[in-house]
């Protein structure tokens, strides 16, 4: 895909968008694999909970998935866990604890805060004040470099100024 | 700018915190710096990425490599059959303790490319005397065989564990992985992907000997 420029993508015009539309229409039926029926719980509150739990777990595979969400070979056993879990009656903590004593923090997709995570969830205040700072640093300097203050400082004309951009602007009006 | 107009306005006296303009011998000195900064920040950042691609060629370096959470602890608890048609037996927990040397489990399938690159170092490895003990992950019994007899097998014993259970248990996110089992059966270290020569010298033959 990465080669087609503009101009072959007109020419190839409709007969292109078709079979890009048939591809997809292929590819669909790929990803709603990923909720087989035959992987679900019987029970629609027990399969709500296992779906939610799986949202809270990385796939180790893709990494950027949950395992709600992917369709690699680990993801599909880590959610057959998760749900014969749920259906011996264990909570969600007892879950989650099971598959981070295994696969550890990364399994996690919410990081738990700790001392080691402190830098990852205090980044958006850190990032704030250093950006804040940065504000009121350019602020004082800008004032400084202005002694005095702003507009108000700003000296009256002199007559002889005032007479010269008065000819000026006869000038441009006629 | 007006705004800071505006501000000079509301409050004409400079803040008293606010240090005038730098006196001008300081300036050029200040001029260098902001032209050096961008350069030292450029040089950094190239070594920073020539390390990254040094580690990425070496292996030492796998920016999707994960820790393992077992390191520590001990080896969890399982028994996996045998592979029919091959002579070894196989393998249980309790075959990880009491060997009187560090062990290396190793699971493999025959589906997976990088495990043939291994190959020659598990091999090597137990010429020289390490007992390796491998899991058959995922894998149709017949293919693990068919592989085994053409490439021959460096494992001492040998579990099958087609449902990838026992895997889960061990934390495995791929093949191949390699676990070494020091003597009281705890996991002191994982290597995530093929066994490479420099794995060998520089991580594992070092581990060996530590914990031999």
């Amino acid at each position: 895909m990465t080669g087609i420029r503009l101009p072959t993508l007109r020419r190839l015009g409709p007969g292109l968008l078709l079979a890009m539309g048939l591809a997809l229409a292929a590819i669909a039926p790929a990803s709603a694999a990923v909720g087989d029926p035959a992987a679900m719980l019987p029970d629609p509150a027990q399969e709500e909970r296992a779906r939610e739990i799986g949202r809270e777990l990385r796939c180790m595979v893709c990494q950027n998935q949950s395992i709600e969400d992917s369709d690699a070979d680990l993801a599909r056993d880590l959610r057959h866990i998760v749900r014969e879990q749920v259906a011996a009656g264990r909570s969600d903590a007892e879950i989650m604890d099971y598959l981070h004593a295994r696969y550890g923090d990364f399994v996690l997709l919410r990081p738990p805060v700790k001392p080691e995570t402190w830098p990852l969830w205090g980044m958006p205040a850190i990032a704030l004040g250093l950006g804040l700072g940065m504000i009121l640093a350019m602020r004082r300097r800008q004032r400084a470099a202005m002694p005095g203050g702003g507009a108000e400082a700003t000296p009256e004309l002199s007559a002889a100024e005032r007479a010269r951009l008065q000819a000026l602007e006869d000038g441009g009006g006629r | 700018m007006s705004t800071v107009g505006d501000r000079g306005a509301a409050a004409p006296d400079t803040a008293p915190g606010a240090a005038p303009e730098a006196p001008s011998g300081a300036a050029p000195s200040r001029r260098r710096l902001l032209l050096l900064a961008p350069f030292a920040a450029a040089v950094a950042a190239g070594a920073g990425f020539y390390a990254m691609l040094r580690g990425l060629g070496s292996g030492s370096y796998d920016p999707k490599g994960v820790p393992s959470a077992l390191i520590g602890q001990p080896a969890p608890d399982f028994t996996l059959p045998p592979l029919e048609g091959t002579d070894r037996p196989g393998l249980a927990a309790t075959d990880l303790r009491g060997q009187g040397r560090p062990v290396l489990v190793n699971f493999f399938a025959s589906w997976c490319v990088p495990c043939l690159i291994e190959h020659p170092q598990l091999t090597r490895l137990a010429r020289e005397g390490v007992p390796i003990f491998g899991v058959a992950y995922k894998d149709k019994p017949a293919d693990s065989l068919a592989f085994l007899q053409r490439h021959g097998t460096p494992y001492a014993r040998l579990g099958v564990d087609q449902p990838g259970r026992v895997a889960i248990d061990w934390g495995l996110y791929g093949v191949p992985e390699t676990y070494l089992i020091d003597r009281q059966g705890i996991i002191r270290w994982r290597w995530a992907g093929p066994l490479t020569e420099d794995t060998l010298s520089q991580e594992l033959q070092p581990l060996l000997r530590r914990y031999a």
